[in-house]
């Protein structure tokens, strides 16, 4: 008996020093900072001076800023490139479980953008979206259609980024798409044809609905992803955009941040993008009921 | 109702139009890396042309000397490597014990503080961004990788998460049998858990290897000395530099030299990078 006490004793202090990294990762570097964050959201800090105690001061006057407001609105519009990016990576999955030849090429293909630095590819993009002499204005000439001035044409900067996230997003959701297919049981599509089903019923009636779990997942991850978008948007438009047009959220945060030193109001900025995560979150969790297929 | 005949001509027919469609489409998808490619190789002038010229006349090689002039790249790839070896050789060691504990280890109060660890998933990091910063200029660590490295090597929830659910999967009676050998905890994480749970890291290990390599917003904020900087945020001003002089294929050049350890890495585990969706833990 005292042997098995032991034993226990040693299980216990061995397992706490197992997880003790990730506790002191967690109380040294998430919520000590969150909460040091709380506070400095409630002063008028810049890095240099003495804070002084403020209240919501900063949250009141970030409600009545334009740019706050400009971000907010650009962010919520980067969010087209989810529904474009999963209704185009869908139909690839499908056309690729059709047990043809070429799979792993077509995969490997797709798949490439996906592994590729994110600021390199920018950077690519942005001399493809060049006015005179980037490949997309040559590929419109060749249409017929006049030269866009993609990154300095306040109309046409957020679809730029848009086009560069779903190129860059599309091998992910495709494999993920694909991984869901193959465990839709074969038999399913077989009845539907006996019934006589053409290939738009299946796709319609068994296959969107079995694949609802995924969207929502592919939803719910591309939301919170999509919400903090930066690195396109600094490397492009290092000013915001013109009129300040494809600024998000966290470059506003950054800009106000680390450009204009201003501490106290980004971290104000920043709990309200945290908060507007957990919102957009919960409800897509409570929206899900509606759709996703059980 | 059509004869069993018609119905596989028609399928192969289908066939045949949906390789086609997928050919198409692959390859409009890889055209981007292969203009990239394309204007590596020209000089500024040949890319100020009024059709798009892919295969470049001469073909000139010289960006490719150039660059490690114009920057120092070499270090900028010494910086990101370290980031990368340093973090991941302690933080998949780090998260591994974790999950091995909170798998299969029994203590007061594990369940609450495993569930704990899982809510920090939901904290931005935009969140963080002001907070770390204040307190690493405190520290006297801005201007070094210790920002970027000390935070992460602690361990990665998502993949903690993860490996547990993994270790879950392995029975019980695999680690009494090696109690009752004499074999220590931390002995069957390394010798019989670590090679059971070899795939599921080997998968996590891939993902978390592209964030650290295409890290772009912790070096922007704690980075200022070009030669401490990590590789995209040195190819990142590179391109704010040159790209006001419209010397696009020197910038391509060096985008694309940074790109290569990861598409290296791609081509020799290209099925672990695949197998990581599955190790997801995700169903379908």
């Amino acid at each position: 008996m005292r042997l098995v006490n032991a034993l226990s004793r040693k299980e216990k202090w061995i397992g706490y020093l197992f997880i003790l990294p990730l506790c002191l990762q967690f109380i040294v570097f998430m919520i000590g900072p969150l909460i040091y964050s709380l506070y400095i959201s409630m002063t008028d800090w810049n890095i240099f001076g003495n804070a002084r105690f403020v209240g919501l001061e900063n949250y009141l006057n970030m409600l009545q800023n334009e740019r706050f407001w400009a971000a907010m609105k650009n962010t919520a519009f980067y969010l087209w490139g989810i529904p474009i990016g999963l209704s185009i990576s869908m139909v690839l999955a499908v056309w690729m479980n059709r047990g043809i030849p070429g799979i792993s090429i077509f995969r490997f293909m797709i798949y490439l953008p996906v592994v590729s630095s994110i600021v390199a590819v920018t950077i690519l993009w942005q001399w493809m979206y060049n006015y005179e002499f980037g490949l997309i204005n040559h590929l419109l000439h060749s249409f017929g259609i006049k030269s866009i001035n993609w990154l300095r044409d306040s109309t046409w900067v957020k679809p730029a980024i848009i086009i560069l996230g779903v190129w860059r997003g599309l091998g992910v959701s495709t494999i993920f798409y694909l991984a869901a297919l193959q465990n839709i049981p074969e038999s399913l599509y077989e009845a539907a044809s006996l019934e006589g089903a053409n290939f738009l019923h299946k796709f319609r009636y068994i296959t969107m609905p079995l694949l609802t779990p995924m969207t929502f997942f592919l939803v719910v991850t591309g939301v919170i992803n999509t919400m903090q978008i930066f690195v396109e948007i600094q490397i492009m438009t290092p000013d915001g955009g013109p009129g300040y047009s494809s600024a998000s959220i966290v470059f506003y945060i950054w800009q106000e941040g680390f450009r204009y030193n201003a501490l106290g109001y980004a971290s104000a900025a920043s709990w309200i993008l945290g908060i507007t995560i957990f919102i957009l979150t919960v409800i897509n969790f409570k929206m899900s009921k509606r759709w996703v297929h059980q | 109702m059509m004869s069993l005949r018609s119905k596989k001509t028609a399928k192969r027919v289908a066939d045949t139009v949906v390789v086609i469609l997928l050919s198409v489409f692959s390859i409009t998808m890889v055209l981007p890396l292969v203009w990239m490619i394309s204007t590596s190789l020209k000089t500024p002038i040949q890319t100020r042309t009024s059709t798009p010229q892919w295969i470049p006349d001469p073909v000139v090689w010289t960006k490719y000397v150039e660059i490690w002039e114009k920057a120092p790249l070499l270090l900028g790839f010494l910086n990101s490597a370290i980031y990368a070896v340093v973090v991941l050789a302690f933080g998949t060691f780090f998260t591994a014990a974790g999950a091995f504990a909170f798998s299969k280890m029994r203590f007061p109060g594990r369940d609450i503080i495993f569930l704990t660890l899982l809510g920090t998933m939901m904290i931005p990091f935009p969140a963080l961004m002001i907070p770390h910063y204040v307190l690493f200029v405190k520290l006297g660590w801005i201007d070094t990788l210790l920002p970027l490295i000390i935070p992460q090597m602690l361990g990665h929830v998502f993949m903690m998460f993860f490996l547990r659910q993994y270790m879950n999967g392995i029975p019980d009676e695999m680690i009494e049998a090696a109690k009752i050998d004499g074999a220590g905890y931390f002995g069957i994480l390394v010798r019989i858990m670590f090679p059971l749970i070899k795939p599921a890291v080997a998968a996590q290990v891939i993902l978390w290897l592209m964030s650290i390599w295409n890290d772009y917003v912790g070096p922007l904020i704690y980075l200022h000395t070009p030669r401490k900087q990590t590789l995209p945020l040195m190819i990142a001003n590179f391109n704010a530099y040159y790209e006001i002089q419209n010397d696009f294929p020197l910038i391509m050049a060096a985008s694309l030299v940074s790109m290569i350890p990861l598409f290296v890495i791609f081509f020799v585990f290209q099925r672990h990078f695949i197998n990581s969706v599955h190790y997801a833990g995700i169903k379908g």
